[in-house]
Parts: structure tokens; C-alpha cells; sequence
């Protein structure tokens, strides 16, 4: 690895006190980001913390409140991406943003074509595409379909076309999310020789390992501020997590411990999942569930817990494994076969797949049993009682079922989905973050809500970023790390930084 | 500095031709399979008619007899190449159409004429690309105002058809250039030039080039494109690509008249899409858009030689249409497949 | 101002208002061997095909779709209806006529189940799947009826589009269809179930909805209704003419239930709007008509009628009005919302 650079060059990229606020949210509180050339530079921190939106005012798709964006020494201020392009500034997005139906060559030069006489020329266009790849050390077919290559090709392609424009910085958003070990060492490679010749890369990812076997420096969010620039040797792992995760200020109520309650696991468990992976996106991985308990997932974000539930309720499709529920097997490719199983799935994203924005409360929570009552109208009494019965349970606010779903707050969204589910009777309830982005009030509630619910017999499974969470509810953790199952532990004989630490470290060996 | 060879493509390339092609030209395959389809076609008719019909005389009559049509598809392969798509193109042929006629009959003169409707056709385009850029209209509905537009205004210029006497329009189609036994009328070479230019600048300038990024990238504006413009340009150019087929259909005829060209965008349309080119946008040759508007002239010709119903043409293109369409969502569905693993 | 079928209805009165003042008979009804004329009651008569296609229209759209092939099932089904009674011993006998709509309205069905196949088995664009049919549709009506208008003389079949029961039987027909379409989307599950698919498809698949059968029946209900509008034009021209049937009414359509108040993006919807979407294109017909302007040349002011109302439903348009409301600066992108959610 080398050396990073030296604190004494100046850096490219100067953001001061960079402070974005949307409706009720402030996103940035006065951010400070420095990037300097020939480094890669880690950005990381959860979900909400802010990184995203610290990205997309760089370059150029948030316009900032208050605060300074210099590159190279030039104040600059933003109105578009082209701005920001024309700045220096080059992005290559999770989704690549090429034309997949355009031949290599074509993409890598697309809208600088040399031309010869008024006409493209497409000799020269595929000639300076070859060696702006070579340069990167990619021999292909430029004349070849993009579509042809993969995604990890497409990749190389976009940053080599970032070259093309003469980026001073690059900027990589999460580039290793679909990329096996081969492909993502080879990105690596690419990324090395830029940095070399003097490139500023800013490489978000969270992806710890891959974190620090490439990132020269780390700058650390968190709830819109920020902790902290490193230099990343000298930041040991567990430091990390713990800066990005941190201590909330736990002022919750105590709910009663359902940690220590006994499970009886010699009965069949309620689900039992053996090997189930779905190649490119996750690892094969166990998972059971015993009556009445509530089994909790921890890691990081985007180490594969959404992705395992998602299998697991047949959301997705998985090429591997098997999955057992009450003991009997089960075939699950599809959602309505684990709600036939009376399994219930809550989406971490309740706007895009819970809610029915423009739909009222009523018809979102009664929308479960409808849809698997087929076309006869539950009675309307029926309706109103099921619904105010869990407007009251829930607290829903305002508790008014003829509201647009669309316009509740986050959490009470939250509840209206959770509502939904359990006016379908189920035997297991999967809870994917249902208490991202609710105020503390409304979080003691559900997780309240979730213990009184196991205790009555319902399983439950329990993803959340929150540890603390996690370890008050859960019996068991199964803790996932980079898209594999790394352990599963008794939530009894760990606490928070042990857990922290399980995350952090556990099956560390293979990773450089 | 390693060189790294992706295993995938060098296997490819040392694969041999074959696999080299694909890789490169898969999107070349629904225009070869409208060719092939073509030459059945006229072998399937060679054989029914008993050598009657491969004849100088017949494709010279079905370059003609379609011109107006190939110049509609050239408009409508950049159209729907951005993903986009135009309803409005045979109302506005035949707007432009009668209006050339009343111009003509009211004395004036064609240097005047002649850009007045082709000005009129761009107009359209234009208010349907900006509805479709600057709006945030669907194309469908915004070509369909076009379509309702110029469909009324062709009946204001004249609820009845109107004849054409000026020799000087009427010598486009009436004027032979003999080759032997084979004969092509100024209308003809028109609609070729229409079809060579086109196919000029969608592979050689970066206009044509920005038409395919759009239709194969929802986002090509963050690669620094000038969506903007090249969104309304291929309305306007659909537009007057209109203007030219009312100029070309009224000399064809001898007549304008406002009853022209119903459904006629649809047929440009079933032509573009049998040609090869992909509805969703993206992939497409305007050379593939005149193989498609040949073989539903052939079909046409055929069946008027059978003696049997013209309907037969409008099922045969549906039913055509379809295989088209359900062979080129396999073939997306299955190249976005792989690009995904 | 802020009930949804607010500015329809508001729109539609405004123009019986103009008309009434401008010619003073418009609005005068009067009675005559117990029926009623006026032009009032021409309207609610004439807007028959174009209410029942409308509705059709609205379902499908409902559900992020659109059928472009409406207008062609009505050559169809006319043409097979008057095939059957042309052929028959007695066009005049009503069981005749009875079974020749009956079998008109099969083919209308399974017409649009071909359409619910392509689009929501084989996953075909709504638009390009529906075209197919709107292209082949009227070859097949040519070839039924041979290239030939088919007459008939036979009047139960007329009376399908002119006779009267006090009010005009067209009228009821479209009522009776109103009638059966909002109870079936309203009083069952399936309105609701519709509107989710069309809202939120991933959202509505994750919590068990039967998205499938849903988008099936919608283009399957179109195809019905556009089947018994064919009937209806066909009895009023008694005739079966493949190339004017139905033609544009697709546009018309889609124009009514846009003025109605149902996005074109799909989700929520009002067949209620739909009706009034459908009552103003037909008196606007009827007052362009009044104006002297041949009917030939009214697609002119429904171009203007289009480009106003889509240009008012532009998100764009709502944006700028945000902005200047606020008088913020405003964010380059649209989802800023959303991520402020994600950011949350």
C-alpha cells in the first residue's frame, strides 16, 4: 500500500461548513471535506448520516445553504452537473451511467467523437478509445456491445471516460456492490495506478475491508455531522464502526428485557433456511426461526441483511438453498407464497415498496387481508373495527383512517405498514428497519410493540442498524458482514462493544 | 503496468467471426431478419405469380408507389429511436398535403410553397417536442395533439380535395428516368436522398449519436448531452419529414386532400419497428426502416396481385408486427440480463 | 377547490351556461309522444360509444396502462353483429338480434383478453401490445364484412341506438354500464386492488396483490365495452363500416379521462370524472358544431383542450408555481423529498 499523501499538499477539493437542509430534515450540519490529490479518500457512515447528500452537492446535484466548495483553489458554486463536470469533477454512479446499447469505444467518447470533415471518424474514435483503456490496463473489443461486458467492464469503461474528460477527481459511488473478489481487485488495480499518476479519488463504500485495503484517509458522518477526518492506518477497525454507529443517548424507556427469555428450540423451527444465496448478491446463509422468538440481524448496511430476507419471503429469487417452514419444505418464489405460509414481510423501504402513497390509512392497513380475501370486499364493519383496532394499538398519528397514507410522518407510516401485517395473522413477522428515521418516542413504542407481540407467540425477525436495538430484543443475532453470514451469537453474553467488535473483526482473515 | 484481459472478450475475439459480430452488431440482427423476410417474400411471390413478379417494372412501381412512406419512417426511426414516438405524421402529410394544393391553385409560386409546408410540418414537431421535453408530456399524448392539430387544419384548408395543375409538381412524379426497363421519378429520388441523409447523420454526427444515447440511456443528460435539443430536433425533423411525404403523396395523386394518410403513422410505425428498430429506443438503422417500408409494400403488392381484400395487408402487418415485438423484448430482456451479471 | 371532480363539473356547467345563453334553445326540453327531445338529451344520446369506450379506458389506465385497440373491437363487433343479422332468415326478429350482440360482445371479450395476455403475461408495453390489435382490428372487421358496408334493415337492432323509453335507450345502456362498472370497482375489492396496482406496483406485489389478474381484467372490460359501443354506432348508421367505426375514438378517450381527473401515470381513479370528461367533449362537439364549424375541423380546439390540460398537470408547471410560491431556491432535482426521508 502507499503512503498517503502528505498533509502538507494542497488539497483539491475544499468543502467548508457545508450545512443542506430539506423540509424538517437538516441533512448536513456544517461539513467539513478535504480531498487531496493522489489519495483515495473513504467516505462513510450509515444510512442517514449524510453522505449521499454530501456526494451529490459536490457534484452538482444539490445546491448547498450555506457554506464553500473550492476545487483547486477556485470558489465554485454548482448549479448542475455540468458545472461540477466542468470543474474536474467526474462521477461514476452504482447504476453505471452508460448506453448499454452503444459499443464500448462509442461510450468511452460520446459526445467528444473526432471528427474529420463534418463526419465522426470512427477509426480515430475507437483508436484514442483503445489506448484511453489501455492506459488503464483493459484490452477489449472496443467495437463490442457495452452490454456484452461486465458490470465490473462497464465500470472500468465509465472511469476510463471520466478520464476522457480530463477528471481531476473522481469520484466512485459505491462501484464494488455487484463485483466479485477477482473483478474487485482489478478495480483496485485501476484505482492504484490513477492515484499514482496524481489522481483525488473519493471512493464511497461500505464495504469495510475493501475500506481499508484501499483508502488512504477516512472522513467518518453521522446524523448530518461530522466526526472526523483519519488517516486510515492509524484508525483501528473497532474505532470506525463505533464513530460511525456511536452511543445514542439512550434515554428510551427500559422495556423488559426479552433478551433472557427461554425459547424452547426442540420443536420444528417456524423457519428454517439452509444455503439460501442468490449469486452476485448474496452467500449462501442459514437462518432459523423458533416459535415465539425474535432473531435479530446485525451488520452493517449493505451487508446483505435486506437481501437475505428478501429470499427468504421470495421478494427476490434465490439460485440456492432450501427453505422449511413448520417443517415441511417450502418453495418460496414469490410473495404470495409466504403470505399462504402466513409470513409477513415489511419493506426497510416503506415508501417505494409499503406504502400506497395516495391511498388512505384504512385501505393501507386493511390491504394485506384484501389482497389475500381476493375480490369480496371485507365488510365494511369488519374494516373499520380491524383498522381503528390498530390505529389505537399502534398509536397511529393523526388517528384519522381516512387520511392519504402519503401524508403521515415516517414512523407513522411505519406503523401503518407494521398494521397491516399483523391484521394478517402471522407466524412470523419480518421487520426490515422499522425504525430508521422515527423519533425516539415512536421507536420505543415499536420495539414495545415487538416484544409484546413475541411474547404472545409471534416470531419475529429483526433487522436495524441500531445495536442497542437489537441486543434489547433479540435472543439471537445472526451478524453479517460484505454479503456473507459471519456468525450467529446469544445476544445474552454480548454487549454492545462486544458486539461492535464481532462485526468489526470476526472472520477478518481472508481480507488483506 | 499489468495487462489485463478480461477472459469474457478474448474468448470472444479468438471465438472467430461469428462471435466477433454478435458482440458487436447484435442490434443489426431484426434488420437482417427483415431482409431475409424481404426475400422471401419476393421468392414466395416469384413462385406463386410464376416468375411474373421479380420484374424492373414492379420494384421500380414499389420504390414509387411507397415514397411518401419511406420519407415518414425516416422521421419517425430518429423519433422513436429517442424513445419517443409520433402520431401526428400522417395527419400532418395530409395537412401539408392540401395546403401545397390550395397554395398552388391560389398562383403561388412553388419556391414560396414548398418551404411554407415544410416550415408548417416543423411547427408541428416543435410543439410536440417541447410539450415532450419542457413539459414532461408522454410523447404519446403529446404527438396525439399534434395529431388532432393538423388533422383539423388540414379540414380548414379545404373540407374537399383539391386538384393539382402546376406542372412543375406534377412533373415530380410524372417525370421517368429510364434505366432500361427500370424507371425512377424525381418523388423516388427524393425519398432516397431522404433515407441516405438520414442514415448519414445518425451514424456520423454527433446529433444522430446523442439520439441513440438518449433512447439507450434515461439519464444521458448526466453524461454531459445536449438532451435538450436533440429531444425536439427529431420532432421537428419527423415534422418536416411530413411536409416532404404531403409534397411527395399530393404529386403521386395529383390532388391534396384532407382524408389522407389516416393511420398512415401507424403504418410508418409497424414499417420502423420491422425494420429493426427497437420501440423502447436505442437501437435502429434508418436503412432497416426502408427494408421495413419494402416489405409492407411487398406485402401490399402481393396481395392486390392475388386479387384477394387490402385488409389482408393491415393483418398481416399487425400480425408481423407482433412476432417483431415479442422477438426484439426477448432479445432486451436477454442482453440486459447478461449486462446485469 | 379542492374536491377532485371540482374543476370537471365547474367546466362542464360553464359550457351549458354558454351555450344556453348563446342560443337560447340548448337548454329547453320538451315532451312528445312521451319522449323527451332538446339538445341536452342528444348529448346524453350521442355520448353513448364514446361513455362506454371512456370507460374501458379509465380502468386500464388505471392500472398504468392505455388500449389503443378500442376503436378497432368496435369495427369488429359491429361487424360481426351485422353479419349475423344480415345472414339471418328474419333481421327483424328480436331474437336474432339478441344472439347477434350476444356473439359480437364474445368476440369484443376475448378481443381484449388477447390484450391482458400480451401485456400482463408476456409483459409487452401497453402501448406497442394494444397497437398490434388497433393495426390487425380493422383488417379483420374489413374481411368479416367483406370490403363491403353490410346494411340492414331490422328494427330491434335500431332501436339499440335510437329508440326511446321516455329517454333515449343509448342513454341507458351507458348508464346501466356506469352502473356495473362502479359497483364491480367499487362495491367489490377490486377498485381498491386496481388503484394499488396502479399506485405502487412493487409495493402491492410485495403485500400479496394478484397484479396479474387484475391487469387482465381491465384490457378484458375494455374490450367488452368497446364491443357494445361498436354495437351502438352500428345500429345508429345501420351499417357495418370497418373504416369509420371507432375512428380516433381512442384519442377522444383517452382525452375524457384526463379531463376527468385520472392521471395518466395510473393509481387513483374517477369514473365519475370520466363521465363528465365525456359529457364536455361531447357538448363542446355539440357547441363547435353550433358555431358553424364543420365537425370535420373540430379536432383543432381538442388540440387546444389537450395541450391547456396537460401543460396545467405538468409537474414542471407545479414546480414552478412551488418555486415562485415560496420563492425559494430551488433544488436541481426532484427527489428531494425523498432523500430527505432517506436522509432522515
Amino acid at each position: 500500500m502507499t503512503l498517503p499523501a502528505d498533509t502538507a499538499t494542497a488539497p483539491i477539493v475544499e468543502m467548508r461548513g457545508i450545512t443542506i437542509s430539506f423540509p424538517g430534515v437538516l441533512a448536513l450540519d456544517s461539513v467539513d471535506f478535504f480531498l487531496r490529490p493522489g489519495e483515495v479518500h473513504s467516505l462513510m457512515g450509515e444510512n442517514g448520516a449524510g453522505k449521499s447528500t454530501l456526494i451529490k452537492a459536490l457534484t452538482g446535484v444539490y445546491a448547498i445553504d450555506s457554506g464553500s466548495i473550492d476545487v483547486t483553489g477556485t470558489s465554485q458554486v454548482f448549479r448542475g452537473t455540468s458545472d461540477a463536470e466542468a470543474a474536474g469533477i467526474s462521477t461514476v454512479y452504482q447504476e453505471i451511467n452508460l448506453c448499454t446499447n452503444l459499443s464500448v469505444g462509442e461510450n468511452v467518447m460520446l459526445g467528444h467523437e473526432p471528427r474529420k470533415g463534418g463526419r465522426i471518424d470512427w477509426k480515430s474514435v475507437h483508436r484514442m478509445a483503445a489506448e484511453h483503456l489501455e492506459g488503464l490496463g483493459i484490452s477489449i473489443d472496443t467495437r463490442s456491445l457495452l452490454s456484452n461486458h461486465s458490470i465490473a467492464i462497464q465500470q472500468l469503461v465509465a472511469i476510463s471516460r471520466a478520464m476522457v474528460l480530463d477528471a481531476k477527481v473522481l469520484v466512485l459511488d459505491e462501484p464494488t456492490s455487484s463485483l466479485d473478489r477477482g473483478e474487485v481487485e482489478q478495480l483496485f488495480t485501476v484505482m492504484r495506478d490513477l492515484r499514482a499518476r496524481g489522481a483525488a479519488i473519493i471512493f464511497v463504500s461500505h464495504f469495510l475491508d475493501q475500506v481499508y485495503e484501499i483508502a488512504d484517509r477516512i472522513t467518518v458522518l453521522r446524523n448530518g455531522k461530522l466526526v472526523g477526518e483519519y488517516v486510515v492506518r492509524d484508525l483501528p477497525r473497532d474505532d470506525l464502526v463505533s464513530k460511525m454507529i456511536g452511543r445514542q443517548l439512550d434515554d428510551l424507556e427500559a422495556i423488559s428485557s426479552t433478551a433472557t427469555r427461554a425459547i424452547d428450540r426442540t420443536a420444528a423451527p417456524v423457519l428454517k433456511a439452509t444455503g439460501v444465496g442468490r449469486r452476485g448478491v448474496l452467500e449462501p446463509a442459514d437462518l432459523d426461526v423458533f416459535d415465539g422468538e425474535i432473531v435479530g440481524i446485525a451488520g452493517l448496511l449493505g451487508s446483505g441483511r435486506t437481501e437475505l430476507v428478501r429470499l427468504l419471503y421470495g421478494a427476490d429469487r434465490s439460485d440456492s438453498g432450501d427453505i422449511e417452514v413448520a417443517g415441511a419444505p417450502a418453495r418460496m418464489t414469490s410473495p404470495r407464497h409466504a403470505i399462504d405460509r402466513r409470513i409477513a414481510f415489511s419493506s426497510e423501504d416503506r415508501r417505494e415498496e409499503g406504502i400506497v402513497a395516495d391511498l388512505t390509512v384504512a385501505e393501507n392497513i386493511v390491504l394485506g387481508i384484501q389482497a389475500r380475501k381476493g375480490f369480496r370486499k371485507i365488510r365494511r364493519d369488519t374494516q373499520a373495527s380491524v383498522v381503528s383496532e390498530y390505529i389505537a394499538a399502534l398509536d397511529v398519528r393523526p388517528a384519522d383512517p381516512d387520511m392519504v397514507a402519503g401524508n403521515l410522518s415516517g414512523g407513522n407510516q411505519q406503523k401503518v405498514l407494521i398494521a397491516r401485517w399483523l391484521a394478517t395473522a402471522p407466524e412470523l413477522l419480518i421487520l426490515d428497519e422499522p425504525t430508521r428515521g422515527i423519533d425516539v418516542g415512536t421507536k420505543a413504542d415499536l420495539q414495545r410493540k415487538v416484544a409484546e407481540l413475541s411474547e404472545q407467540g409471534l416470531s419475529v425477525i429483526f433487522i436495524s442498524s441500531e445495536l442497542e436495538e437489537v441486543l434489547r430484543l433479540a435472543q439471537r443475532i445472526v451478524v453479517m458482514r460484505d454479503r456473507k453470514s459471519i456468525g450467529e451469537l446469544d445476544s445474552q453474553r454480548f454487549d454492545l462493544d462486544g458486539l461492535i467488535d464481532f462485526i468489526a473483526n470476526e472472520g477478518k482473515g481472508s481480507a488483506a | 503496468m499489468t495487462s489485463l484481459d478480461t477472459a469474457t472478450t478474448t474468448t470472444r475475439e479468438r471465438a472467430g467471426y461469428f462471435e466477433t459480430f454478435m458482440s458487436r452488431r447484435a442490434s443489426l440482427l431484426p434488420t437482417l431478419a427483415a431482409v431475409v423476410i424481404l426475400i422471401l417474400l419476393f421468392i414466395g411471390a416469384e413462385i406463386f405469380v410464376r416468375g411474373d413478379f421479380i420484374t424492373p417494372r414492379n420494384i421500380s412501381a414499389l420504390l414509387l408507389d411507397n415514397a411518401y412512406l419511406l420519407i415518414l419512417a425516416v422521421g419517425m426511426t430518429f423519433v422513436i429511436v429517442t424513445g419517443g414516438i409520433d402520431l401526428s405524421v400522417g395527419s400532418v402529410m395530409a395537412f401539408t398535403g392540401i395546403w401545397l394544393a390550395q397554395l398552388l391553385e391560389a398562383g403561388t409560386p412553388l419556391a414560396i410553397a414548398i418551404p411554407a409546408i415544410l416550415l408548417a410540418g416543423a411547427l408541428v414537431g416543435l410543439l410536440i417536442g417541447t410539450l415532450v421535453q419542457f413539459f414532461d408530456v408522454q410523447p404519446f399524448i403529446a404527438s396525439l395533439a399534434g395529431l388532432f392539430l393538423a388533422r383539423g387544419l388540414a379540414f380548414v384548408v379545404s373540407l374537399s380535395s383539391i386538384k393539382v395543375e402546376a406542372t412543375e409538381v406534377l412533373w415530380l412524379q410524372s417525370t421517368r428516368i429510364r434505366i432500361g426497363d427500370w424507371y425512377i421519378t424525381p418523388t423516388g429520388i427524393l425519398a432516397l436522398l431522404v433515407v441516405f441523409v438520414g442514415a448519414w447523420v445518425m451514424q456520423f454526427t454527433r446529433f444522430g449519436r446523442t439520439t441513440y444515447a438518449i433512447g439507450g440511456n434515461q439519464q444521458a443528460a448526466l453524461m454531459g448531452l445536449k438532451v435538450a435539443r436533440t429531444t425536439v430536433a427529431v420532432y421537428v425533423i419527423s415534422g418536416v419529414c411530413g411536409g416532404l411525404a404531403g409534397l411527395v403523396l399530393t404529386a403521386y395523386s395529383g390532388a391534396g386532400y384532407p382524408r389522407n394518410g389516416v393511420g398512415t403513422e401507424l403504418d410508418a410505425i409497424a414499417a420502423v419497428v420491422i425494420g429493426g428498430t427497437v420501440l423502447a429506443g436505442g437501437r435502429g438503422y434508418v436503412l432497416g426502416s426502408m427494408v421495413g417500408v419494402f416489405v409492407y409494400g411487398t406485402i401490399k403488392t402481393i396481395i392486390s396481385f392475388m386479387g384477394a381484400e387490402q385488409s389482408w395487408t393491415q393483418i398481416i402487418i399487425g400480425a408481423l408486427l407482433l412476432v417483431f415485438i415479442v422477438v426484439q423484448r426477448a432479445i432486451v430482456a436477454r442482453s440486459d440480463r447478461r449486462s446485469r451479471s | 377547490m379542492k374536491h377532485r371532480l371540482f374543476w370537471p363539473v365547474a367546466t362542464l356547467v360553464a359550457l351549458i351556461l354558454i351555450n344556453t345563453i348563446a342560443r337560447s334553445q340548448f337548454a329547453s326540453i320538451t315532451v312528445r309522444d312521451g319522449r323527451l327531445y332538446g339538445a341536452l338529451i342528444d348529448i346524453l344520446r350521442q355520448s353513448a360509444p364514446l361513455m362506454l369506450v371512456s370507460l374501458g379506458m379509465t380502468i386500464v389506465i388505471a392500472t398504468r396502462g392505455i388500449d389503443l385497440s378500442v376503436g378497432a373491437v368496435m369495427a369488429v363487433s359491429g361487424a360481426v353483429g351485422l353479419t349475423i343479422i344480415d345472414g339471418s332468415a328474419d333481421p327483424g326478429d328480436p331474437g336474432v338480434v339478441m344472439l347477434a350482440v350476444v356473439v359480437a360482445l364474445l368476440v369484443s371479450l376475448l378481443l381484449g383478453a388477447w390484450n391482458g395476455f400480451l401485456v400482463s403475461l408476456l409483459g409487452i408495453q401497453p402501448i406497442i401490445a394494444t397497437l398490434v390489435l388497433m393495426l390487425a382490428g380493422r383488417g379483420v372487421a374489413l374481411l368479416i364484412t367483406e370490403g363491403f358496408i353490410t346494411t340492414v334493415n331490422s328494427t330491434p337492432f335500431e332501436f339499440i341506438s335510437t329508440g326511446y323509453l321516455l329517454l333515449p335507450f343509448a342513454f341507458f345502456i351507458w348508464v346501466a354500464a356506469v352502473a356495473v362498472v362502479a359497483w364491480m370497482e367499487r362495491r367489490t375489492a377490486l377498485g381498491v386492488l386496481t388503484e394499488a396496482v396502479g399506485i405502487n406496483p412493487e409495493a402491492s406485489r410485495l403485500a400479496g396483490v394478484r397484479s396479474r389478474g387484475i391487469i387482465w381484467s381491465a384490457y378484458a372490460a375494455s374490450g367488452v365495452l368497446a364491443g357494445i359501443a361498436g354495437i351502438i354506432y352500428a345500429s345508429n348508421i345501420k351499417a357495418a363500416d370497418a373504416n369509420a367505426a371507432g375512428q380516433f375514438i381512442e384519442l377522444y378517450a383517452i382525452l375524457a379521462v384526463v379531463l376527468g381527473g385520472t392521471s395518466l401515470m395510473g393509481g387513483k381513479f374517477s369514473l365519475a370524472g370520466t363521465v363528465v370528461g365525456v359529457l364536455i367533449i361531447q357538448t363542446l362537439e355539440s357547441t363547435i358544431l353550433f358555431l358553424g364549424v364543420p365537425s370535420a375541423e373540430s379536432p383543432v380546439f381538442f388540440a387546444v383542450v389537450v395541450v391547456v390540460v396537460v401543460v396545467i398537470q405538468s409537474p414542471r408547471l407545479h414546480r414552478f408555481a412551488r418555486a415562485v410560491a415560496h420563492s425559494a431556491r430551488s433544488r436541481v432535482t426532484a427527489k428531494s423529498t425523498s432523500d430527505a426521508e432517506a436522509a432522515g
